[in-house]
């Protein structure tokens, strides 16, 4: 699952409502906008929550995407953040065949990816990874030979790259 | 002062000064139809909830205030997303409040159960689910806050029964407070002199005016800019009204069916003002071929319509009647009236346009053939100065568009972006509660008229004296018109029945005075009649040429320059 080569992460602060999730999903499949992923939590201050969406911006302009999202009324700020100028992290946890022979290298390749071993079964191991996107992915690509029997990612999740020059975090007001 | 939720929500309604309901009683519903009986809110019980939801928004759209429809749960619900749609569509303000089983039962699949708030997220500007009695002043407060505001449009506030039974101590708040929902009115100083700029030195330029202008209250402030700069206007479907047909710089209506001057002087101009507008793909045709040497200054109040469909030169979001009067402003001090640039030739051009391709219809020199073309006439010409037209959505609604003069802001009310067939009874019941001094005519087609008919007998009932006139061509016109023309002739499922329904007996078995006329010399003595009365709904069945069609006309998807005239008039302009 390589990530998609254009694409936008939107960290958009929401009122800690029912239905927030539901009117944002459902704005970005009638107006025909594609997620690629999707994360949500309350953030500190327990009358939001933040919602960050990984946005193929293939699939429609990023500025109309965050307009007719800012028309939502229980969004309170979209900030958009360029993968160049963020830090985004993703977790990802994998169950993986690790039968006696293999189990030496599938461990190893574990290591070298600074991943965590979680749980141990007779023939499987489960693995935890938290890391850049494309870490994980490369990790996923590599296990790929030794058969993954089960695989979850959270989605991404972003803050803006701090800068020695004013940060590059943009908010995007509807405007 | 402790009151019920049901109590508190009539109560809340009185606040924002509510004075009419249109609505049906149901069993969620049921708590908060007792308290009416006490209000001084009238209530008006319609046949259908689709009708209750059609005459809150006509009502909206001849006062400018929200239209309040109140409807019970589940099918009455599900009744009622159609005049949502064609609000959020319209940018209409209602506010519809339907009832809901109790919270306890949501999600047991109770009877009359629907998810309302979930199946109308998608056709409401915002919808609330009370959970809390105590919530419901302040959630009535930000739904007519939310429905009036910024780009408008329809709120729903669906109430679970025992929140209506549960108690609440009264209140009322003084202000709203929502951190995610502040519309921005104000347009930007360094684009509106930008404006100004272009303005004044475009040689051709056209003002593209649209419904926001009557939503923003902006006729006048367009009517100053227009005599200062002596710039030509078109007004879209949902604009008529907004800039008076007889002034002499109005172009009239713009689009698939719009006139050939309209049309093609937006084609051609060098410039192209868009005030509260969207370029709708009824009025851009193919939208890469749409007014293809103009620079665009686009103003909308809602910030996702600039760069939707077309890139604007000078983007301005905000409020169209303070907008247009900052530009008033920056024009003027740029010069104003003798700053313009030379436009004689482009008015001449627009002129020699008007002369030579006119609306036209070929009236037979023989026979009784009755045009639709010519009811319209007479009717326009008949009516009383204050008329109100109203229509539902084909062949009529385009006539009545094309051949009707509207000279002032709010007289015109149909269904443009939705295109809901069988708009036009309820809309005008609701448009004649707005404004009961003005005289409303709603013209119908036949197919739409067998959508809503029934709300005449509400309109009979309430004794709410409108006039219908069925353009009967025994067709849903429209559809057969693109059959005619695209589809080879082959004409599926389009016909209806000139005698079945027999309209005059079903008018007066609701209560209305029902006519018929069936040939050009009886027009006039029909109109006069129903004009005459004023305490009883007048049907008049318009017995008209099925082969009629609607010109000019821009095929789907065509070019705007391929506008096809009436074949009359030859070739013109290709």
């Amino acid at each position: 699952m390589p990530a998609p080569a254009r694409h936008h992460t939107l960290s958009v602060l929401v009122e800690n409502k029912a239905g927030v999730l539901m009117r944002v999903a459902g704005l970005f499949a009638r107006r025909g906008f594609n997620i690629y992923s999707l994360a949500v939590a309350p953030t500190d201050d327990e009358r939001f929550s933040r919602i960050t969406i990984v946005v193929d911006v293939e699939s429609a302009p990023l500025e109309q995407i965050t307009k007719q999202l800012f028309k939502l009324i229980p969004v309170v700020k979209i900030s958009e953040l360029d993968p160049s100028s963020a830090v985004e992290r993703e977790l990802m946890l994998a169950t993986i065949k690790a039968e006696p022979a293999t189990r030496g290298q599938v461990i190893e390749l574990v290591n070298v990816f600074e991943g965590r071993i979680i749980d141990v079964g007779r023939d499987e191991i489960t693995v935890m990874l938290a890391g850049r996107p494309d870490k994980l992915d490369d990790f996923e690509d590599l296990m790929g030979s030794y058969e993954i029997v089960e695989l979850q990612r959270t989605g991404r999740v972003a803050l803006p790259k701090l800068e020695r020059q004013a940060p590059r975090l943009r908010s995007v007001k509807g405007a | 002062m402790k009151l019920t939720g049901a109590q508190a929500l009539i109560k809340s309604l009185e606040m924002q000064e509510v004075e009419v309901l249109f609505g049906l009683p149901g069993g969620a519903i049921l708590p908060v139809y007792d308290p009416i009986i006490d209000s001084p809110i009238r209530h008006i019980l319609v046949r259908h909830e689709q009708g209750a939801g059609h005459m809150a928004e006509g009502y909206a759209m001849v006062t400018g205030r929200p239209g309040v429809a109140m409807v019970t749960s589940g099918p009455a619900a599900t009744n009622i997303v159609t005049p949502l749609c064609n609000a959020y569509m319209d940018s209409t303000p209602i506010v519809v409040i339907t009832g809901q089983v109790a919270a306890t039962s949501i999600g047991t699949d109770a009877f009359q159960e629907a998810d309302t708030t979930g199946i109308t997220m998608p056709v409401t500007k915002h919808n609330w689910l009370i959970t809390d009695a105590q919530d419901i002043p302040r959630v009535v407060k930000e739904a007519f806050h939310v429905a009036t505001t910024g780009r408008p449009g329809p709120v729903l506030i669906d109430v679970p029964k025992d929140i209506s039974n549960a108690e609440m101590e009264w209140y009322w708040p003084e202000s709203v407070d929502m951190p995610g929902y502040k519309p921005t009115t104000k347009g930007h100083p360094r684009m509106i002199r930008e404006a100004a700029k272009l303005i004044n030195e475009a040689h051709r330029p056209v003002i593209y005016a649209g419904g926001g202008i009557l939503k923003a209250h902006a006729a006048e402030a367009l009517r100053e800019l227009v005599d200062m700069t002596g710039i030509p206007v078109v007004t879209t479907l949902m604009a008529r009204g907004a800039f008076p047909d007889s002034h002499p710089l109005c172009l009239g209506m713009p689009g698939m069916h719009g006139n050939y001057t309209a049309v093609t002087s937006m084609q051609k101009c060098d410039l192209l003002i868009a005030l509260g507008s969207r370029f709708d793909d009824r009025v851009t045709g193919k939208v890469s071929a749409f007014a293809p040497d103009a620079k665009v200054i686009h103003v909308d109040v809602d910030p996702a319509e600039l760069g939707k469909v077309r890139r604007p030169d000078v983007p301005i979001v905000g409020d169209c009647r303070l907008v247009i009067e900052e530009i008033n402003k920056a024009v003027r001090d740029l010069g104003g009236t003798e700053a313009q640039a030379d436009r004689a030739a482009w008015i001449e051009q627009i002129r020699g346009w008007q002369k030579q391709y006119p609306l036209h219809y070929e009236q037979p020199e023989t026979g009784n053939v009755l045009k639709p073309q010519y009811v319209l006439e007479r009717l326009r010409d008949n009516a009383p100065d204050d008329t109100i037209l109203v229509s539902g959505v084909g062949q009529h609604q385009m006539w009545s568009s094309q051949y009707w003069r509207f000279e002032r802001p709010y007289t015109w009310v149909n269904s443009g972006g939705l295109g809901t067939m069988g708009f036009a009874v309820p809309a005008a019941v609701g448009a004649k509660v707005g404004q009961p001094g003005d005289t409303v005519w709603a013209v119908d087609g036949d197919g739409c008229f067998q959508m809503t008919a029934q709300e005449l007998v509400t309109a009979a009932t309430e004794r709410i004296p409108i006039k219908v006139a069925i353009l009967n061509n025994a067709y849903l016109g429209m559809v057969r018109q693109w059959q005619e023309l695209f589809y080879e002739e082959r004409y599926s499922e389009v016909y209806l029945s000139p005698h079945l329904p027999d309209y005059k007996m079903w008018a007066e078995a609701m209560g209305c005075e029902g006519m018929r006329v069936e040939s050009p010399e009886e027009v006039d003595a029909a109109i006069d009649k129903a004009n005459s009365i004023d305490d009883r709904p007048v049907v008049i069945d318009f017995r008209v040429d099925y082969r009629e069609k609607v010109y000019p006309m821009v095929p789907a998807g065509g070019s705007n320059d391929d506008i096809i005239l009436d074949p009359s008039q030859g070739e013109g302009g290709r």
